[in-house]
């Protein structure tokens, strides 16, 4: 101790406080202003976009008839109609993609995370790894040569729908995986010095627990699948009448109602494929606040 | 209620690792047995066999025996999941299910074993709050998270959850470590009501505590790293404080190791 305040007393001679270092002075703002920089880079396309899509695609959503009519009947050159058939269409394939999907998603996290031990989990682990690289127009022609080649079925709707379910599984899976362990191993250790059972722990202690993140996840694969446009070019042609059977005929949906009107070069057609854009990211964003509201219900009041 | 441990030449493995040696002891209903002993001398590790909780790590094993009133808990036709309801756990921190509130918590244990009458889960849920002391502090707010309270409010939460299951013999892996001393008196007390009724065993490092709560200690030790714990000696607690039997015990217990 008293050499201590004797070191206090006299004047230290190299002490880091008497020497403001300039130069860390220097990286510190040079890395503040690269940090900046690149968060603004990456803003400018997303807020660009969006100024483009809402500015040139607004118009054609405020006529009601946008909400309620369909293409039918509307050749390029004509104003009006709606995107009904399309929006009606782009849910059904949506919802019938997440009720396939979801459930194998989510079963093969919770096998990879709580069970999955050696070669077969390091095998289905790879698997996944490798879906999520699987462009979607590869998964569109292995359903095509499935469902058309070999099986001999026309193009439906619900052909769409298991391409999509090839692009979405591996975002479920891994969102899950990542969700599942973040879950901490103390609650499920509390849970089976209860007695209960494996099953029951994950059913009702483990998947609760990360529910939110899991429905988060569940959405960001939904919002993928739902602007994915090559499915729908190879099989399920665009089609101007609304059709609600997955199994018949053909079904629109918003990508390939934006594809569609794309080549034309008249105002009508025009204000028609920036209203299409502008609806699909309204129904993203819609699906990323239902999800976060659920996800808050979900929790015990604070 | 409460039942007898008799434990017989006792390994446990993790893997190829022998993480703990030739453990033989008996502890008898209704009362506080401790298990101390310095960092990695498989003193958890030995609490956790008592009900099959070890199994839960991969590759968790053992050999020899442990009897609970004479029944061999690792017969071939016993249940890790009914040892489990038999003999409960608590763990060093508090960890309260987040998605449930106080009163779900207590519940959470019955609930899941399937049971839904109502009014048992109330009464049992209030006996056991009663129980772990906490009653008078959450009474009113039962529908709040389990999470919202305090640290030691949390661990009697955890205690109430475990002996809602009625068990008949309580672990308990350093319950106080992650508290405050004014917690950790409350739980030591409880501990004190509890033996009338449970027959509890407690691993822990704070050998007051020890020396306070329990009426036997067992001292664990461990020749070098990466070598088997083993138990030392075991015998009536004021006996391993004034007089040990080992020189190892007097060491550890002096402050001289560990």
């Amino acid at each position: 101790m008293s050499t201590l305040t004797q070191d206090t007393v006299s004047p230290a001679p190299a002490s880091p406080i008497d020497k403001p270092n300039t130069m860390r002075a220097v990286k510190d703002k040079l890395a503040t202003v690269a940090v900046y920089t690149a968060f603004l880079i990456a803003v400018i396309p997303l807020v660009w976009i969006l100024y483009t899509v809402i500015s040139k695609g607004a118009g054609a959503l405020l006529n009601p008839e946008w909400w309620t009519n369909s293409q039918r009947g509307i050749t390029a050159r004509t104003v009006g109609g709606g995107a009904y058939h399309a929006i009606i269409g782009t849910l059904i394939q949506a919802a019938i993609t997440a009720v396939i999907a979801v459930p194998i998603g989510v079963f093969t996290a919770i096998y990879l995370v709580e069970y999955g031990r050696g070669k077969l989990a390091r095998a289905v682990s790879f698997m996944v790894d490798i879906l999520t690289g699987v462009p979607s127009i590869v998964a569109a022609l292995f359903i095509y040569t499935l469902w058309v080649t070999t099986f001999g079925f026309e193009r439906v709707a619900f052909a769409v729908c298991l391409a999509l379910v090839l692009l979405m599984i591996p975002v479920v899976v891994r969102s899950t995986e990542e969700m599942l362990k973040l879950v901490p191993n103390e609650l499920r250790e509390a849970s089976y010095a209860l007695g209960v059972p494996k099953w029951k722990t994950i059913m009702k202690v483990v998947l609760p627990t990360a529910f939110s993140g899991i429905v988060t996840g569940v959405l960001l694969g939904l919002a993928r699948v739902m602007g994915e446009t090559a499915p729908l070019l190879i099989l399920g042609p665009p089609s101007k009448a609304i059709n609600m059977n997955p199994f018949e005929g053909f079904m629109a949906a918003l990508p390939t109602m934006i594809n569609g009107e794309r080549d034309q070069v008249v105002q009508a057609a025009y204000d028609r494929y920036w209203g299409a854009a502008l609806t699909l990211i309204i129904l993203v964003m819609a699906l990323n606040i239902a999800g976060r509201l659920i996800s808050r219900f979900n929790k015990v009041s604070r | 209620m409460a039942q007898r441990i008799d434990v017989k030449d006792l390994n446990v493995y993790y893997s190829a690792f022998k993480a703990v040696e030739g453990v033989s002891m008996s502890v008898d209903p209704r009362t506080v047995t401790a298990f101390i002993g310095p960092s990695g001398c498989g003193k958890s590790t030995f609490l956790r066999t008592l009900n099959r909780m070890h199994e839960v790590i991969p590759g968790g094993r053992v050999e020899g025996s442990v009897q609970l009133n004479g029944r061999d808990l690792y017969g071939k036709d016993v249940d890790p999941v009914a040892v489990r309801r038999t003999v409960g756990m608590v763990f060093q921190r508090p960890n309260p299910f987040p998605t449930m509130s106080i009163f779900d918590n207590v519940a959470a244990g019955m609930r899941l074993n399937g049971e839904k009458n109502k009014k048992v889960l109330q009464e049992r849920v209030e006996k056991s709050l009663r129980g772990a002391n906490l009653w008078n502090e959450v009474k009113d707010r039962l529908a709040k998270p389990g999470a919202g309270l305090s640290g030691g409010q949390q661990q009697r939460l955890c205690i109430a959850r475990a002996i809602a299951v009625q068990p008949q013999v309580l672990l308990m892996d350093e319950p106080c470590s992650a508290l405050d001393p004014i917690s950790t008196m409350a739980i030591e007390d409880l501990i004190n009501e509890l033996k009338t009724e449970f027959t509890i065993v407690i691993v822990t490092h704070n050998m007051q505590q020890a020396a306070r709560v329990s009426d036997r200690t067992a001292f664990f030790n461990l020749a070098a790293t990466g070598k088997p714990g083993k138990l030392i000696e075991i015998n009536d607690t004021d006996k391993i404080f004034s007089n040990p039997a080992e020189k190892a015990t007097e060491d550890y217990i002096s402050g001289r190791f560990g």
